[in-house]
């Protein structure tokens, strides 16, 4: 379709957003390039000790390998499904890092990473996967929701509960340890759902404290970012009355530095900021995709010089700031996470089917316990060999 | 010409049929280009008619029923594909409070001749929200029809012929029969007319009643009851509404019994609607009261348990004893 441009509507697109930049373009916010050099960015700088860089790369390398573990774990039929994450490691371990613990997250299905700085059991999450529970972690104790499927409903229940921090004074005192935000991730299809642009008109008429956070992994399963928008998703913001951010999202100190930033933003009452991540979904959109039905290999060849963790170990090793025994060290913990994974996923054990009535509602109905001790009874008719 | 398909494959040339036949048939919804759908029932067809037939929406379920509507008042024939059933709700609103509702507001001045495809039903291991039966909301909805196809050759007719509807048609696609199993599909033959239920196969002793994933069950069912000596004759609803209930109300009358079955909730599910209508029609002819079987009234569970929770052979084969023992 033709750009309007001369017609006495406005100036053409590419004259107000730029060209199209497959690299994020200049407003892209980095701290570290993809050849592991260290740059600087007037509003987001930040020092970051040796000791938080190892860390990132820990945190990103130990991610990668529940990926990849769980990965081969849905290929030996131990799960029925998995949401890779491969490439978006930096995305999710910067947001994460930068959370207090009074922070809460609301993520989607992908999450991984970001549980993991959450203290989430990996195997909780294998749970889902592999269709033992809906998941089973308590969403309160780590201030981590539950996972969610439908594309974007995360993002209003993440406004709601970002009012309710507000309500109950826990913005803008001063107190660090009190003043808290919320976190909401989402990607780049989600951002055409009707929830999500509500949840930004909530979010802004009432100052909500809440960072939304958008991986744009260029893809939504088969569908390219063009087909969900037509401007840099970040500059969106704008029109529903907050800052957006693009950060590069393959750069875990700038997407740490940047939603640290909005996070401390909303934690001191000015309400809510756009970050998107400009990142790639290196893998497939889960183990039942198949994107050489739609994607260019080049694509992805070469958005693999642009891999986050590659990156952090160039300027870590460049710099002295670590030895082969910390790097040997993390190997051995990868190594260890996958083996507990895979013993770990084999030996969860199936629900018991009467489980599927429990908590259907907090006050059980006499209609449904009779139609479990039906259930039961006839169960218990196949005993002794029928069934 | 006779061809053995899948009834993936057979939906698939249904489409291909409908488009090539009538030029205002578009295709609409996330991934049916390239990728051919996550189920790949539109495979090869954005090859074939481009994309301004076979369309890649954004990611809005809302969306994509609420221009569909916009595209049927320009007069297209628009089929939409809903991913899976769990994420059709964001477009709830569209479809039972417009789409079902347009004809009825214009006096007849607006038609709204849309298929709206839904994969619907458990069984293949899915996470949440992937294995979900909400035929009852939508057929509870005047103004929407609701059809569900059991098996290939039903599938490639009953596409096109929803498609050629003037009104609008809740299609379910049971997902779990997508590539279960292979059927003669003869091209050239004349199919029922849409909205008709049918026997497929026929019993003397006690009528069971089952549409879509079911069907593929109550047939198994019967054949095991057939090794005990027992006949059951097999009713495929395919329309749901409307209900064609004569098929099922001549066979009640000739077996007095009655078991319907289903995946979704029992709890005001399609059974309770046609248990009341063979109660009120052949009350004098029934040995027995119209039993139900369907999935409890629960979420759809894990899907490690999810045996559990469907409806299947034995639990079939229970109720029907239940029937004899009255
Ligand atoms: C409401 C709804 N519609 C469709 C789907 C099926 N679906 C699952 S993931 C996905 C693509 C999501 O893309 P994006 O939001 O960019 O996130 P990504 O998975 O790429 O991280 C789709 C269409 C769904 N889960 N929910």
């Amino acid at each position: 379709m033709a750009q309007q441009s001369g017609d006495g509507f406005g100036p053409d697109l590419a004259d107000v957003f730029g060209p199209a930049h497959s690299d994020g373009g200049p407003e892209l916010v980095q701290l570290l390039t993809p050849e592991g050099e260290r740059v600087h960015h007037p509003e987001f700088d930040l020092d970051f000790s040796a000791e938080e860089l190892r860390g990132f790369y820990r945190d990103m390398v130990l991610t990668r390998r529940l990926d990849v573990e769980a990965t081969a774990l849905q290929r030996h039929g131990e799960l029925g499904i998995w949401a890779q994450l491969l490439g978006q490691e930096a995305a999710q371990i910067g947001a994460g890092r930068a959370l207090r613990p009074q922070d809460h997250v609301f993520p989607t299905y992908r999450e991984h990473g970001v549980a993991w700085c959450r203290g989430i059991d990996p195997l909780q999450l294998l749970g889902l996967f592999r269709g033992v529970d809906h998941g089973s972690w308590d969403p309160e104790e780590r201030h981590f929701g539950l996972y969610t499927i439908v594309i974007g409903a995360q993002c209003l229940h993440a406004v709601g509960y970002a009012m309710g921090m507000q309500r109950d004074g826990d913005v803008g005192t001063g107190d660090p340890d009190r003043d808290a935000a919320v976190l909401a991730h989402f990607g780049d299809g989600a951002s055409s759902q009707g929830d999500v642009n509500e949840s930004f008109i909530f979010a802004a008429s009432y100052n909500a404290p809440v960072v939304f956070f958008c991986q744009n992994n260029q893809w939504a399963i088969s569908e390219p970012i063009e087909r969900q928008s037509r401007i840099p998703l970040y500059q969106r913001a704008l029109g529903f009355g907050f800052p957006g951010i693009r950060v590069d999202g393959n750069d875990v100190l700038a997407t740490y530095a940047v939603t640290r930033a909005a996070l401390q933003r909303a934690r001191d009452g000015q309400g809510p900021t756009f970050v998107e991540a400009y990142t790639y979904r290196m893998g497939a959109h889960t183990t039942t995709d198949d994107p050489t039905r739609y994607r260019l290999s080049d694509d992805v060849e070469r958005w693999k010089l642009r891999d986050p963790i590659a990156r952090v170990e160039v300027y870590l090793k460049r710099n002295g700031l670590v030895d082969e025994a910390f790097l040997e060290a993390v190997a051995d913990e990868a190594d260890q996470l996958g083996a507990t994974l895979r013993e770990g996923c084999k030996a969860l054990p199936d629900p018991a089917p009467l489980s599927m009535f429990d908590h259907v509602y907090a006050e059980m109905t006499e209609e449904l316990a009779a139609q479990r001790d039906g259930y039961a009874a006839y169960r218990e008719t196949f005993e002794g060999g029928v069934a | 010409m006779s061809q053995r398909v899948t009834l993936a494959k057979a939906l698939n040339m249904g489409l291909r049929r409908a488009m090539e036949d009538d030029d205002k048939v578009l295709l609409m919804g996330e991934d049916v280009g390239k990728l051919g759908g996550v189920f790949r029932i539109t495979d090869g067809l954005q090859k074939d008619f481009g994309e301004d037939r076979v369309i890649d929406s954004p990611l809005a379920e809302s969306g994509i029923v609420g221009t569909a509507v916009g595209l049927a008042m320009r007069g297209y024939r628009p089929v939409v594909e809903i991913q899976f059933d769990g994420f059709v709700y964001p477009a709830y609103d569209q479809i039972v409070c417009q789409v079902a509702k347009i004809h009825y507001r214009s006096r007849g001045r607006v038609k709204m001749p849309m298929v709206i495809r839904i994969p619907y039903g458990g069984g293949i291991g899915a996470v949440e929200h992937h294995s979900e039966s909400p035929e009852a909301q939508f057929a509870h909805t005047p103004g929407l029809k609701v059809v569900t196809c059991s098996n290939p050759v039903d599938g490639y007719w009953m596409i096109q012929q929803a498609i050629a509807c003037d009104d609008p048609v809740v299609f379910l696609e049971p997902k779990r029969q997508y590539h279960a199993d292979k059927a003669d599909l003869d091209d050239q033959a004349t199919p029922d007319p849409l909205f008709t239920s049918r026997i497929v196969r026929p019993g003397t002793d006690a009528t069971l009643i089952s549409y879509g994933p079911m069907v593929k069950t109550a047939m198994k069912a019967a054949e095991a009851a057939a090794t005990e000596g027992r006949s059951l004759e097999v009713v495929d609803l395919r329309t749901l509404s409307p209900l064609d209930m004569t098929p099922v109300l001549d066979s009640v009358r000739r077996t007095g019994r009655a078991v319907v079955t289903h995946e979704a909730h029992v709890n005001l599910g399609m059974g309770a609607e046609v248990a009341a209508r063979i109660t009120e029609e052949c009350f004098y002819s029934l040995e027995a009261p119209v039993l139900r079987v369907g999935g409890f009234d629960t979420p759809y569970p894990a899907s490690r348990i999810e045996e559990d929770f469907l409806p299947d052979l034995d639990r079939v084969l229970d109720a029907v004893d239940r029937s004899f023992d009255f």
